[in-house]
């Protein structure tokens, strides 16, 4: 009896999930319905009424609104933009972090083919670490810009490693991005002056210039009771990405020897305490950006100054700080537009990959209102050849002309597919050898297991 | 007599209509998962970048690996923490509900007690993960509520989530938090289940409270607490939420608190469908395992009470 009772209950509870899910998909499509109809399309039919981007934060969202001048009004919760021509553009935004988005990504593009032309993703933003593998041309899921109608004369003034990475083996470039991310050390003036005498950039760079001297500073710094850095994972992708080969050959995992001096470098700095033990954009890592932070500097890439740090630092923290190219020079992370392929709205996206990445005014101005590094090497010339140019939040300094020192010597060419999963589950792996909770062996093997299950097709891992 | 007839089988028909739904429910969202699940444990079937490999035959490779690997390590480690939330517990919880029983002791506003030691079950597993997360960070405010109060040193915070006893000891105190309540009040139901009149004669022949406890009310529960046991391992067994949240899916530090299921999610989380598969066919059996002993320890519930409480009889005579 109890046992039919439970039957008869889990049933009625099915039965009520199974009602609430259809409910739920019902009402959302009617929303989309109301959306829809309420713009006003008309001139030209083919294209679709909505534009489904897909990205994994509020970035490249927040520069679309703002800057894109076709934008007519932002739903208040963010959620969809309207554009004068009626379409409406829906944001799907998934967390990076684990291959989430990827995956959620993968999902969605195999579904493309049978989706319904309002469901299809017309724009998906990939990032530095898996870029290649949705350019692969046997992959196929960018459409080439090519195809789009964008010339090689649009792109002409965007920089040459920005399209390369995304340029699939028969030579047709199928994304586009609107930055550039060199890398370079962000420190704080207040605590330079403090342990060096000085916070002139110039100088600073001069204490910095390689890992030795890197070194030094750290232990002068941590005598005054500041750290030098503050977690583990800060300066590894000045390591990463000055590796000399790529991450995975054929299907074996090849770890680099720069990234092995990587975890010797933070082990030293962990014991010795020069940094302050915290992972990347975890609460105390953001904290240690703000006002009450002890912490002398961030490895940060463009986006990171104007897209994290500056919230970061808040209020107190503006004009504390400055930039300098740091000990080894890096890039990090970048975000490309791709059109899916199979998408509905093929002139919009067109316009917006024209208008977002290859206008040099518009882009001039992202760099000017934001700081943000964008993709115009002109553009990019002008501004750090300006005197009047200085950013407020750096104290006045002119990064723009430091970033464009740096950005032509960035090289991906060591990119691979697998770059994202490599590097968080190294850093996962070896973030217990730093705590103390296992030996660099043990570590070793945790990443061989991470990694293997985050992809299967892997069979072996060569340690250098 | 024809009419008659018609009848009786017009009726077993609605009977049929009726719970068809369960079955087609069930045929669609349990009974097919279930059978592919086990399909493709047997084949080699993931995803790898945007193209699928397989399925391919591959027989027990699967398994094999699996054992190989680190699947006793994720038991143990699921085991430990189930262990060390589940005495806790079951000693709180026993003692709760002898209190809230006891009609000697007449504690007031039970009814409130009840439900603020039920509340902490009804917070989402994930969002109370997700406090406890906040709570015990490096830079949270327990560590906080410490350096003022001069217990740890300024700058020197307890790094709970970076050691194993840390983690491990909030991912039981958490399931300890969210159950015990739970399982109180169902302890209860059998505590008031128990004739009263036991009660009165063991307090006229001098008993007192501890022997009361141990020799009456503790036997005569037996049977729901196996049921607890067993459901509570159940479920410790499928622990996922409350560790995967916590430690943001890592199961840090050194995969110590990385449960069965969040295994089974690292792969299924990959499209390796073949090996997740493998991973939820040991789960399906050993859960299977613990279901037949709840199964048959609830159909000789009534002997067996019976029973212990004889053997219960003797030992005291023999005393």
């Amino acid at each position: 009896m109890k046992k039919r009772m439970r039957m008869l209950a889990s049933l009625a509870l099915a039965g009520a999930m199974v009602l609430s899910m259809t409910a739920c998909s019902g009402s959302s499509k009617s929303q989309d319905a109301n959306a829809t109809d309420s713009g006003t399309k008309k001139e030209d039919v083919k294209e679709g009424k909505v534009l489904n981007i897909w990205c994994w934060n509020d970035e490249f969202q927040s520069r679309f609104n703002d800057y894109y001048p076709e934008v007519k009004e932002v739903a208040e919760d963010k959620s969809t933009t309207t554009l004068n021509d009626g379409t409406t553009v829906k944001w799907t935004i998934n967390p990076n972090e684990n291959n989430n988005y990827q995956d959620k990504l993968d999902t969605a593009l195999q579904a493309q083919a049978t989706a319904s032309d309002d469901e299809k993703i017309d724009i998906f933003l990939i990032e530095a670490d898996y870029a290649l593998k949705y350019v692969d041309a046997n992959a196929n899921v960018a459409e080439p810009l090519s195809d789009l109608g964008i010339t090689d004369d649009d792109l002409a003034d965007q920089y040459q490693y920005t399209k390369d990475i995304v340029t699939d083996a028969n030579g047709a470039q199928r994304g586009t991005s609107w930055q550039a991310t060199p890398g370079l050390f962000a420190y704080r003036r207040s605590i330079a002056k403090d342990v060096l005498g000085t916070d002139d950039p110039e100088k600073v760079q001069e204490k910095l210039k390689d890992w030795d001297s890197f070194n030094k500073v750290a232990a002068e710094a941590s005598k005054k009771g500041y750290k030098m850095l503050s977690g583990y994972d800060d300066s590894y992708r000045t390591f990463s990405n000055n590796v000399s080969a790529k991450w995975v050959d054929g299907t074996t995992v090849k770890v680099d020897p720069n990234l092995m001096t990587w975890v010797e470098q933070t082990k030293d700095f962990t014991d010795k305490g020069y940094n302050n033990k915290t992972s990347l954009w975890d609460d105390s890592w953001n904290a240690d950006q703000g006002a009450e932070g002890k912490v002398f500097g961030f490895f940060y890439s463009t986006w990171g100054i104007n897209f994290t740090l500056v919230d970061n630092a808040g209020k107190d923290g503006f004009g504390d700080w400055a930039v300098c190219e740091g000990p080894q020079p890096y890039f990090w992370g970048g975000t490309w537009i791709c059109a899916a392929q199979g998408n509905d709205n093929p002139k919009t996206i067109k316009d917006v990959m024209l208008k977002l990445t290859c206008d040099k005014d518009i882009e001039q101005k992202i760099t000017k209102d934001l700081q943000d590094y964008t993709n115009t090497v002109s553009g990019m010339q002008e501004i750090a050849n300006d005197p009047k140019f200085g950013s407020k939040f750096l104290g006045g300094q002119n990064h723009i002309s430091l970033f464009s020192e740096v950005a032509p010597q960035i090289d991906m060419s060591k990119t691979s597919p697998y770059d994202q999963g490599c590097n968080e589950a190294f850093q996962n792996a070896f973030k217990d050898y730093f705590d103390g909770n296992t030996d660099i062996d043990t570590s070793k093997k945790n990443f061989e297991t991470a990694i293997m299950e985050k992809y299967p097709e892997l069979t072996a891992v060569e340690w250098p | 007599m024809n009419k008659k007839k018609g009848k009786s089988i017009s009726y077993a028909k609605w009977g049929y209509v009726f719970i068809f739904p369960f079955f087609l429910v069930f045929a669609v969202f349990q009974l097919y998962p279930l059978i592919t699940t086990i399909y493709y444990s047997f084949f080699e079937y993931f995803r790898s970048g945007l193209t699928f490999i397989g399925p391919k035959y591959i027989g027990l490779t699967n398994y094999i690996e699996l054992f190989k690997a680190d699947l006793p390590k994720y038991m143990g480690n699921t085991m430990i923490m189930w262990i060390a939330g589940f005495i806790p517990q079951i000693v709180i919880s026993l003692i709760l509900a002898a209190w809230f029983t006891d009609t000697r002791l007449k504690i007031k506003g039970k009814q409130f007690f009840k439900v603020v030691i039920y509340m902490p079950n009804l917070i989402m597993a994930s969002a109370f993960a997700m406090l406890i997360f906040a709570l015990f960070s490096d830079g949270g405010p327990i560590n906080g509520i410490l350096m003022n109060l001069g217990i740890i040193r300024h700058g020197q915070p307890i790094r709970f989530l970076a050691s194993v006893v840390g983690t491990r000891s909030l991912v039981a105190l958490m399931n300890f938090m969210m159950w015990f309540g739970n399982t109180t009040i169902m302890l209860m139901a059998a505590v008031m289940g128990i004739d009263p009149a036991l009660f009165e004669a063991a307090e006229l022949d001098g008993c007192n409270h501890k022997q009361i406890f141990f020799r009456i009310t503790l036997p005569l529960i037996r049977p729901l607490l196996i049921y607890t046991l067993i459901t509570s391992m159940i479920g410790g067994l499928q622990m996922f939420d409350v560790p995967q949240i916590l430690t943001n899916g890592k199961g840090s530090p050194n995969r110590t608190s990385t449960t069965m299921i969040m295994y089974l999610n690292n792969h299924l989380f990959s499209k390796n469908y073949g090996m997740a598969g493998a991973v939820s066919v040991f789960l399906f059996i050993l859960c299977a395992i613990f279901c037949i002993i709840v199964y048959y320890s609830f159909n000789s519930e009534t002997d067996e009470s019976i029973t212990g409480k004889r053997k219960k009889h003797k030992k005291g005579a023999r005393k």
